[in-house]
């Protein structure tokens, strides 16, 4: 989700090392990136640590930066790869293990809430209850299935670009979503089901 | 014989409907079965509200300043300058 109106960086610029275009690149992706780490971590501390060190990262890699990808998918990239290698310092039982099905085959998915929430009042939607709801609902994920939830749904990239930014084919990566969205929608069906008895 | 779409079958791919995906015949197969079926329905509808809560909750999600401030301050942009 890069603010649409944002100036185009000029990349011959960054590249000679411009301050003033770098601090534009900083400003422009700074919250996208901070929001991808804090979603993969859910932990600020964490996530602080992975906005500076991509951004680190980033900068000193810029030169070799060969314009294959957009810039934003690259730095999207950058901030997954770090995200994940905190996740493995972590202590093994506190890391989820990867989705053990494979990417071709659809199985596990499973649809056994049916309750049509759906008519909650928006309100509903944006408690802070709800809020720690669907962080607690995300870190349930598999880290594959996670990554691509995060880029495609949550930062709104096409499938290619999620493709591009994971090293994933397009396929995998729409494997991934649906097995993605459709866990995240019986962990909120089971949720807000309770909270609709309430009305 | 007539095919009959069934639930399986649809929420194989329910993802790629939601995306707006899918050729426009089977997307026409598909709306006839959410016709004919609640539960199904349901389940679309769910899966773009989870969809929607989920981007609409980052959407208003922004760095907070002093940890933006320390960011400029770790990353000493001068110190790149060729
Ligand atoms: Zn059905």
């Amino acid at each position: 989700m890069i603010n649409e109106e944002s100036e185009p960086l000029n990349l011959k610029k960054l590249q000679s090392g411009d301050t003033e275009e770098l601090t534009k690149m900083v400003q422009q992706y700074s919250d996208p990136i901070y929001r991808v780490a804090l979603r993969m971590l859910n932990d600020q501390a964490e996530a602080e640590d992975v906005l500076q060190e991509t951004f680190i990262k980033a900068l000193r890699s810029l030169e070799n930066f060969e314009g294959r990808s957009n810039l934003s998918t690259w730095l999207y990239r950058i901030a997954v790869n770090e995200s994940l290698m905190v996740i493995r310092k972590r202590k093994p039982e506190i890391s989820i293990k990867q989705d053990d099905a494979g990417d071709e085959e659809n199985e596990g998915i499973s649809v056994s809430q049916i309750v049509d929430w759906c008519c909650l009042p928006e309100s509903e939607f944006l408690t802070n209850e709800t809020r720690g709801v669907l962080a607690d609902a995300i870190q349930k994920l598999p880290e594959n299935l996670r990554t691509v939830f995060i880029l495609r749904d949550i930062e709104g990239l096409s499938i290619i670009e999620t493709a591009q930014a994971l090293e994933l084919t397009e396929t995998n990566v729409k494997t991934r979503l649906l097995r993605a969205r459709m866990k995240l929608r019986e962990e909120l069906s089971v949720y807000f089901g309770e909270r609709l008895t309430e009305y | 014989m007539e095919k009959h779409l069934h639930c399986k079958e649809f929420v194989d791919t329910i993802s790629s409907y939601v995306d707006g995906e899918l050729s426009e015949e089977l997307c026409a197969e598909l709306d006839k079965h959410l016709s004919e079926c609640d539960n199904c329905r349901i389940v679309v509808n769910t899966l773009k509200k989870t969809i929607d809560i989920y981007h609409q909750q980052a959407e208003r999600e922004k760095v907070p300043d002093d940890v933006k401030e320390r960011l400029f301050y770790r990353l000493n942009i001068e110190q790149f300058r060729k």
